[in-house]
């Protein structure tokens, strides 16, 4: 039997989304039991957001203060004691996951496989190196423990499970490391799809050229239900917030429909949207590498097509 | 002795195409161009802002790798790294190893911070600084866009999901750094000349108490799936009968 163990991330009342993807990368694991972990100063409504994944066997809770702020040194030496019995600790590929899965891994003297994105066997595993460019196929040795992160981007989100999974709490003896203390959070909430759950996604380049030109995005993007990506050309210019930007060094997403106004097409870009189902690209330049990978491609002034589009968008077709 | 450690991968620059080898043993690497890794060459300019705010005294950087690692060694001398060491090896050094490497370096040199880069653009691991926290026992901050030493504490804003994090962090401490943190400034050519008398010294794994070991081994090398070849629309018209057609709009 493979026993795997999910740290659950969550914001205090529900676990991330992201966590029923990696409910579905471990489930691909032949013969797997998988339980999920909940750090929390208050664990009780995430433990049962957790429990009601499918394909969840088990959760357990670690109650402490100190989990108010999810801090890598705080749940590190945690985890790792968790660990003992599992043959596989797993995380997502958020940032909470890429802080936190290689403290624990160190601790186990493990290796890591960073964005496993295809199980193959319980020991083999795919991944992408290279801004995705090569996919490695890698084993581990017989009998070590697996830490990996998951990549989101590549699996499907588990079900609701019908009889939710049995809530244990977990004694652990390792206290949480005090040398790190969380001052603030500071997040442009919205109203809009998150980014990197969404279904639709509306990004914009630094051919936006300003902050308040990337307000024409937006409101393309409320009309469609979308959520606003952008190129880190965007975001470095300030035009759009650090959280949008997509590709290697940003978020990795996977929507149905990915719309790019004004993007060039960088491969550290095509990275984060390569598993994106239908790729529009909107771009002045018909030589523009973002045509290589677009299913619909319209060579044209974004400023004027926005605007065409949200208007034919009104209209029934 | 205030010393800052900046750890150096060299890596096939990031303007490279990548092409894997077509019996699937690896990639191209053989006459393609060599860089710092970017994030390290941040994680450079940061320790060089620091001890230029006189919070710092010297900075050193650590390349593990083949000799050739001495050519970025040289480019990180060039832009102000004080002094330089090279672990020289042919192995495969997984970042767990890397991470043992310089903890034994932050215990000798007695290191007070140490800046590493968020990931390498060729493993994309993102591994190396949060398992070097981890062995050497002290505080991570990782994929800082912003960092204010203020004596034996460091408050660190990091590029998180939700937007921007602050920490407080005890030093010693490792940071890795983010796009945002700063732009590394451009090497000159009398700086270049001056980083040829800096010290470079050699010295082997061995030396560091560590025999890299593969723990995971890289059974295979494949292309990234391609995407098929999609169609051109003339205007905004047909852009959006197209996504009616998939049911997306
Ligand atoms: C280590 C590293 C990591 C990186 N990580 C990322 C990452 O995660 N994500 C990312 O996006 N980039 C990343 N980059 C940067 C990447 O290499 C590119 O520089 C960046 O993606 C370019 O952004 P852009 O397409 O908006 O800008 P540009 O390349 O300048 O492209 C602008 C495009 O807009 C078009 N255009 C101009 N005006 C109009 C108009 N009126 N209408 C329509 N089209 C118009 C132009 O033809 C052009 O194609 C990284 C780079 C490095 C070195
Ligand atoms: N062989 C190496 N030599 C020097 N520094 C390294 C090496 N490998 C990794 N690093 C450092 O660790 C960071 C993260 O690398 P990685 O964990 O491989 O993504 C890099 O940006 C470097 O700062």
């Amino acid at each position: 039997m493979n026993r795997i163990l999910i740290v659950a991330e969550h914001d205090g009342a529900r676990v991330n989304p992201a966590i029923a993807k990696c409910v579905t990368c471990a489930r691909a694991i032949p013969d797997a039991e998988v339980t999920l972990a909940v750090f929390a100063a208050d664990p009780a409504t995430v433990a049962a957001s957790a429990a009601a994944i499918a394909g969840v066997d088990r959760v357990v809770t670690v109650t402490h203060a100190a989990h108010a702020n999810p801090l890598a040194a705080a749940i590190a030496p945690q985890l790792a004691e968790l660990a003992a019995g599992y043959s596989h600790v797993f995380g997502p590929s958020t940032t909470f996951g890429k802080d936190l899965m290689p403290r624990v891994a160190a601790l186990l003297d493990s290796a890591q496989v960073s964005d496993l994105m295809a199980v193959e066997s319980a020991t083999r595993f795919r991944r992408p190196i290279y801004a995705s460019n090569a996919i490695v196929t890698v084993e581990s040795s017989a009998g070590a423990k697996v830490v990996a992160t998951v990549r989101i981007a590549s699996f499907e989100a588990a079900g609701v499970s019908v009889a939710p999974a049995p809530i244990e709490a977990a004694v652990v003896s390792a206290a949480p490391d005090t040398h790190t203390r969380f001052v603030s959070v500071s997040s442009a909430r919205s109203d809009r799809p998150d980014l990197q759950t969404a279904a639709k996604v509306v990004s914009g380049g630094r051919a936006l050229a300003s902050a308040e030109n990337f307000g024409i995005l937006f409101k393309l993007a409320d009309k469609m239900g979308a959520a606003v990506g952008a190129s880190r050309a965007a975001v470095d210019a300030g035009y759009a917030a650090n959280d949008m930007q997509v590709g290697q060094t940003g978020k990795i997403i996977a929507p149905q429909l990915y719309l790019a106004f004004g993007i060039s097409g960088a491969i550290q870009h095509l990275t984060g949207i390569k598993d994106a189902r239908t790729i529009v690209a909107v771009n002045k330049d018909p030589e523009a590498p973002i045509f290589e990978v677009a299913d619909i491609g319209l060579v044209g002034d974004l400023f004027q097509v926005v605007p065409e589009i949200e208007r034919l968008l009104d209209r029934p077709g | 002795m205030k010393r800052i450690l900046v750890p150096i991968k060299r890596v096939v620059d990031y303007n490279v195409r990548i092409r894997v080898k077509p019996d699937g043993s690896g990639v191209i690497t053989d006459g393609v161009k060599m860089s710092i890794n970017p994030f390290d060459e941040i994680a450079l300019e940061e320790a060089l802002r620091i001890k230029e705010k006189g919070l710092a005294d010297e900075v050193l950087a650590v390349s593990i790798g083949p000799a050739d690692c001495q050519q970025q060694l040289r480019t990180a001398l060039a832009m102000g790294a004080d002094r330089a060491i090279l672990v020289q090896t042919d192995a495969v050094v997984e970042p767990l190893d890397v991470a043992r490497m310089l903890r034994t370096i932050c215990d000798r040199e007695s290191i007070f911070l140490a800046i590493l880069g968020k990931q390498a653009i060729d493993d994309d691991c993102s591994q190396t600084g949060q398992m070097l926290a981890a062995l050497w026992g002290r505080p991570q901050a990782t994929f800082a866009s912003k960092v204010e030493i203020d004596g034996a504490v460091a408050r660190v804003t990091r590029e998180v999901d939700a937007g921007l994090e602050t920490l407080e962090i005890d030093l010693p401490a490792v940071i890795t750094t983010d796009l945002r943190l700063n732009e590394p400034r451009y090497v000159k050519l009398p700086d270049i000349m001056k980083a040829k008398k800096k010290p470079l010294d050699t010295v082997d794994t061995a030396s560091l108490g560590v025999t890299p070991v593969e723990r995971l081994k890289a059974v295979k090398f494949d292309p990234p799936p391609q995407r098929t070849k999609g169609i051109m629309v003339k205007d905004a018209q047909e852009l959006v009968d197209a996504l009616r057609r998939k049911g997306l709009a």
